[in-house]
C-alpha cells in the first residue's frame, strides 16, 4: 500500500527494531493509515467486537482451566468450587459462559451484514470462506465447552451430538466408540473435549489472522457496495475506525454486563445445575441457543442420516454462497428483490432458533420443515435465479457520491423500478 | 420483476400465518400450573438477601429438609460470609459443631467421626445413593444448587419480558409453589403410583417426598408467622443463598461496571462525534491526503 504516508519511528528503540523486525511499520499500516471506506455503519463494528470476544473467552477460559478438574467425579464439584471458593470465580465463570453467546450473538450479526451487503463477493471469497471456517471452529469449541461443567445438559447433548455420527453407514458406530473413547460418552471423552476445548481457541487465533489478512488485501467492502476509487472515498483507520469500533464495542460491553451481572442463567438450562447421570434422560434435551436453528433442522427431516446431511450442509453452504450468488450488484441497498428475500430469510433463522427450543411434534414439524426448505431454497434457488432476473438500482459512481448526495444517487438514468413506483 | 415480488410478499405471509398456527401447540404444552411469583428481596438489580430470612430458612432445613437432603457444597464458614445469613464466626463454628462429620484417620488408621468445623461441609444424609434408595425408594437430591437446577417454561412472549425485568428467580417461585403445592388427594380419575403424593407443581404430579411442612412445625423466635407459606419462602430464599453465594456481590460489582460503562460508552460517542465532525458535515475542509493506487487492485 504506497501513497499513505509510511511508519516514521519516533523513539530510538523503534527505529533498532524497525531495521530487525518491523512490527511498528505493519501495526502502523494495518491499524492507523490504513483506509477504510468512510461511508461504513455501525454493522461494520461486529469485526472488533468479535476480535474483542475472542480475547475475553480466552483471557476467563485459561484462568478456569487452572482451577477446574476434567474428571467425571470432579467436574461438576470443581466448576461450584471456582463459583464459590475462587476469588471472583463467579464473575470468571459468568464472563465465560454468557461470552460465549455474546460471541455467537456478534459472529451471527456479522455474518448476516456480510450478507446483506455482499461482501461474500469477488474479491473477498476467501475471506468469506475463513469465516465459514471460524464458524464452524466456533461451533466446535462451543460445544466442547458446553459439556464441561457435566452436568445434566452437558452429558446429554454430549450424548445426542456425538450419536450423530452413527449416521454415517458402515463406520458410523465405529466413529462414535472412537470418538467417546469407549462405549458411551465417559471419562475419556470429557479429557478429550477438554483438551480440544483448550486448543481450539488458538486455532481459532490462527484463522482470525488470516481472516484479517485477507480483509486487508481486498480491502472493506461498504454499504454502498462500490469500491473506494479515491482517498476522498476513504478515511484512516485511525482514529475514525478505532473511535467508532470502540464506541459500539463500549454499548456491546453493555449487554454483556447485562447479562452476566443481573441474568446470568438466563442463557442457560436449569438442567445443567443438575449432576450428570447417564441412567436419568431429561425430558427435553436441548442445545445452547446459538445451535438451535441447525437443531431445528436436523429434526425437520425424518430420516437420521439425512437430517445430519442437512445439518452439515446447511453450515458448508454458506462457503459455497459467493458462487452461489450471481447478481453482479453487492449491496442489498440496490437490490430491491434481494431486500425482500433476505429479511424473509433472517425471519426464518430466527424462526428456525424458536422450533429448535420445541419439542418435535405436530406443527412445529410441520413449520420447521417449510423452513428448511427456505433456508435451503434461499442459497439453492433463490440466489442463483434472482442475480439473472433481478433489475437492480442503479449504483453511485462512488462512494463520496453516495455520502454528499445524502445516499440519493445521481448514476445513469434507468427507468424507475418497476412494483412499488411504476 | 412483478411476479418475483408477489412471491416474496407471499413467503413473508405464509411466515405469519404460519406462526399464527404453532399458537394451538403452544397452548398443550403446560399441563402444569405456573408457579405464582413472588416477591423476593434478592429481585432485581439491588437485591440483596433478608438476613433473618436466611436464617428463618436455614433453620427449617436443618429441622425439616436435612433428614433427606444434603447440602454437601455448602461450607460452615460461608455461613458467617458477607452477603450471605449474616452469622457471626462464632456462630458459625457453633453450628458447625452441631454436625458429626467424617474425620480424618489416626496414627492406627482408624476413621472416627468428630465435631464439624468451619472448614467442612454440610455432612450427607446418606452414605450413597444406594442407602437413600433402600429407605425412600428414590433418591432425595443434594440441595446445593437445585434454586437453579429447577425451573418452569416461562413462555413467550414473558421470556423476552424477563431479560428486561431480570426476572431469575424462577427457581425459588417453583420451590416455593412446590412445598404448597400438595394436594390430600388426587383429582378423579387420577392413579398415583404407590409412595407418592399428589403435587400440583411437580412435572407429572406424583412426586416421592412427602408434604414437608405443616404450620408451627418450625419455631420461629423473630415473630415471622410459623405458616406453611413462610417456611416455604423462607428455605426457598435460603437455598437460593446456598447456590448463588455471592448475588450481593455479583449485583454490586455489576452496578459499577453498569455506571462504568455507560459513562465511558458517552464520552466515546461525543469523542466520535468530534473525530468524524468534518467528515460527515464538511468534507470540503479535509485537507487533501496525499494520492494512491487507487482504485484498489
Amino acid at each position: 500500500m504506497s501513497g499513505h504516508p509510511t511508519y516514521q519511528p519516533q523513539s530510538a528503540f523503534m527505529r533498532w527494531m524497525e531495521r530487525r523486525l518491523p512490527i511498528g511499520g505493519l501495526v502502523y499500516s494495518s491499524f492507523v493509515v490504513y483506509p477504510t471506506p468512510r461511508n461504513l455503519n455501525y454493522w461494520w463494528t461486529f469485526g472488533g467486537i468479535l476480535a474483542f470476544m475472542l480475547g475475553v473467552q480466552i483471557v476467563t477460559g485459561v484462568v478456569l482451566a487452572m482451577h477446574y478438574t476434567p474428571q467425571v467425579d470432579y467436574a461438576f464439584d470443581s466448576v461450584e468450587q471456582i463459583m464459590r471458593d475462587v476469588n471472583y470465580g463467579w464473575l470468571l465463570r459468568y464472563l465465560h459462559s454468557n461470552g460465549a453467546s455474546m460471541f455467537f450473538l456478534a459472529a451471527y450479526i456479522h455474518m448476516f451484514r456480510g450478507m446483506y451487503y455482499g461482501s461474500y463477493k469477488e474479491p473477498r471469497e476467501v475471506l468469506w470462506i475463513l469465516g465459514v471456517i471460524l464458524l464452524l471452529l466456533m461451533i466446535m469449541t462451543g460445544f466442547m465447552g458446553y459439556v464441561l461443567p457435566w452436568g445434566q445438559m452437558s452429558f446429554w447433548a454430549a450424548t445426542v451430538i456425538t450419536n450423530l455420527f452413527s449416521a454415517i453407514p458402515l463406520m458410523g458406530e465405529s466413529i462414535v466408540s472412537w470418538l467417546w473413547g469407549g462405549y458411551a460418552v465417559g471419562n475419556p471423552t470429557l479429557n478429550r473435549f477438554y483438551s480440544l476445548h483448550y486448543l481450539l481457541p488458538f486455532v481459532i487465533v490462527g484463522v482470525v489472522v488470516l481472516h484479517i489478512w485477507a480483509l486487508h488485501v481486498a480491502g472493506q467492502n461498504n454499504p454502498t457496495g462500490v469500491e473506494p476509487k479515491s482517498e476522498e472515498d476513504t478515511v484512516a483507520f485511525t482514529p475514525y475506525a478505532t473511535i467508532k469500533d470502540s464506541f459500539l464495542l463500549a454499548v456491546f460491553c453493555i449487554l454483556f454486563a447485562w447479562f452476566v451481572f443481573y441474568i446470568p442463567n438466563f442463557l442457560g438450562h436449569p438442567d445443567n445445575y443438575i449432576p450428570a447421570n447417564p441412567a436419568v434422560t431429561p425430558m427435553h434435551i436441548v442445545p445452547e441457543w446459538y445451535y438451535l436453528p441447525f437443531y431445528a433442522i436436523l429434526r425437520a427431516i425424518p430420516n437420521k442420516l439425512l437430517g445430519v446431511m442437512a445439518l452439515a450442509a446447511s453450515i458448508l453452504i454458506l462457503a459455497f454462497l459467493p458462487w452461489l450468488d450471481t447478481s453482479k450488484v453487492r449491496s442489498a441497498r440496490y437490490r430491491p428483490l434481494y431486500r425482500q428475500f433476505f429479511w424473509v430469510f433472517v425471519i426464518v433463522c430466527v424462526g428456525l432458533g424458536w422450533l429448535g427450543s420445541k419439542p418435535p411434534e405436530g406443527n412445529y414439524v410441520l413449520i420447521a420443515r417449510i423452513f428448511t426448505v427456505y433456508y435451503f431454497a434461499f442459497f439453492l434457488v433463490i440466489l442463483p435465479v434472482l442475480g439473472k432476473i433481478e433489475r437492480t438500482k442503479p449504483l453511485p459512481n462512488s462512494i463520496s457520491e453516495s455520502v454528499l448526495r445524502e445516499g440519493k444517487p445521481i448514476g445513469a438514468q434507468a427507468p424507475p423500478p418497476a412494483g412499488a413506483k411504476a | 420483476m412483478g411476479p418475483a415480488m408477489a412471491v416474496a410478499r407471499t413467503i413473508l405471509a405464509l411466515a405469519v400465518s404460519l406462526a399464527a398456527l404453532a399458537a394451538p401447540a403452544l397452548a398443550q404444552e403446560h399441563e402444569a400450573p405456573a408457579p405464582p411469583m413472588n416477591k423476593w428481596s434478592f429481585a432485581g438489580p439491588f437485591g440483596k438477601y433478608d438476613r433473618a430470612q436466611l436464617q428463618r430458612g436455614l433453620k427449617v432445613y436443618r429441622e425439616v429438609c436435612q433428614v433427606c437432603h444434603g447440602l454437601k457444597l455448602v461450607a460452615f464458614r460461608t455461613l458467617a460470609d458477607p452477603g450471605g445469613p449474616g452469622f457471626t464466626v462464632a456462630q458459625a463454628t457453633a453450628i458447625a459443631a452441631e454436625y458429626q462429620v467424617k474425620g480424618e484417620p489416626d496414627d492406627q488408621g482408624e476413621v472416627k467421626d468428630r465435631a464439624g468445623r468451619l472448614a467442612d461441609t454440610f455432612p450427607p444424609p446418606f452414605p450413597n445413593d444406594q442407602a437413600a434408595r433402600a429407605r425412600y425408594n428414590a433418591v432425595p437430591p443434594d440441595l446445593s444448587v437445585i434454586a437453579k437446577a429447577r425451573g418452569y417454561e416461562r413462555g413467550f412472549p414473558r421470556w423476552v419480558g424477563d431479560m428486561f425485568t431480570q426476572y431469575q428467580e424462577q427457581g425459588v417461585d417453583y420451590l416455593t409453589a412446590l412445598m404448597r403445592g400438595y394436594r390430600d388427594a388426587p383429582p378423579a380419575g387420577v392413579t398415583l403410583p404407590a409412595g407418592s403424593f399428589y403435587n400440583e407443581y411437580f412435572p407429572g404430579h406424583a412426586i416421592a417426598m412427602p408434604p414437608p411442612l405443616t404450620d408451627k412445625r418450625v419455631d420461629y423466635t423473630d415473630g415471622a408467622p410459623m405458616t406453611v407459606e413462610q417456611y416455604a419462602k423462607d428455605v426457598s430464599a435460603f437455598l437460593m443463598w446456598t447456590a448463588e453465594p455471592h448475588l450481593e456481590a455479583r449485583k454490586r460489582v455489576g452496578m459499577q461496571v453498569f455506571i462504568f460503562l455507560i459513562v465511558l460508552s458517552g464520552l466515546l460517542y461525543f469523542t466520535k462525534k468530534k473525530v468524524w465532525h468534518d467528515v460527515e458535515l464538511h468534507p470540503e475542509k479535509l485537507k487533501p491526503r496525499p494520492p494512491s493506487e487507487y482504485p484498489r487492485g
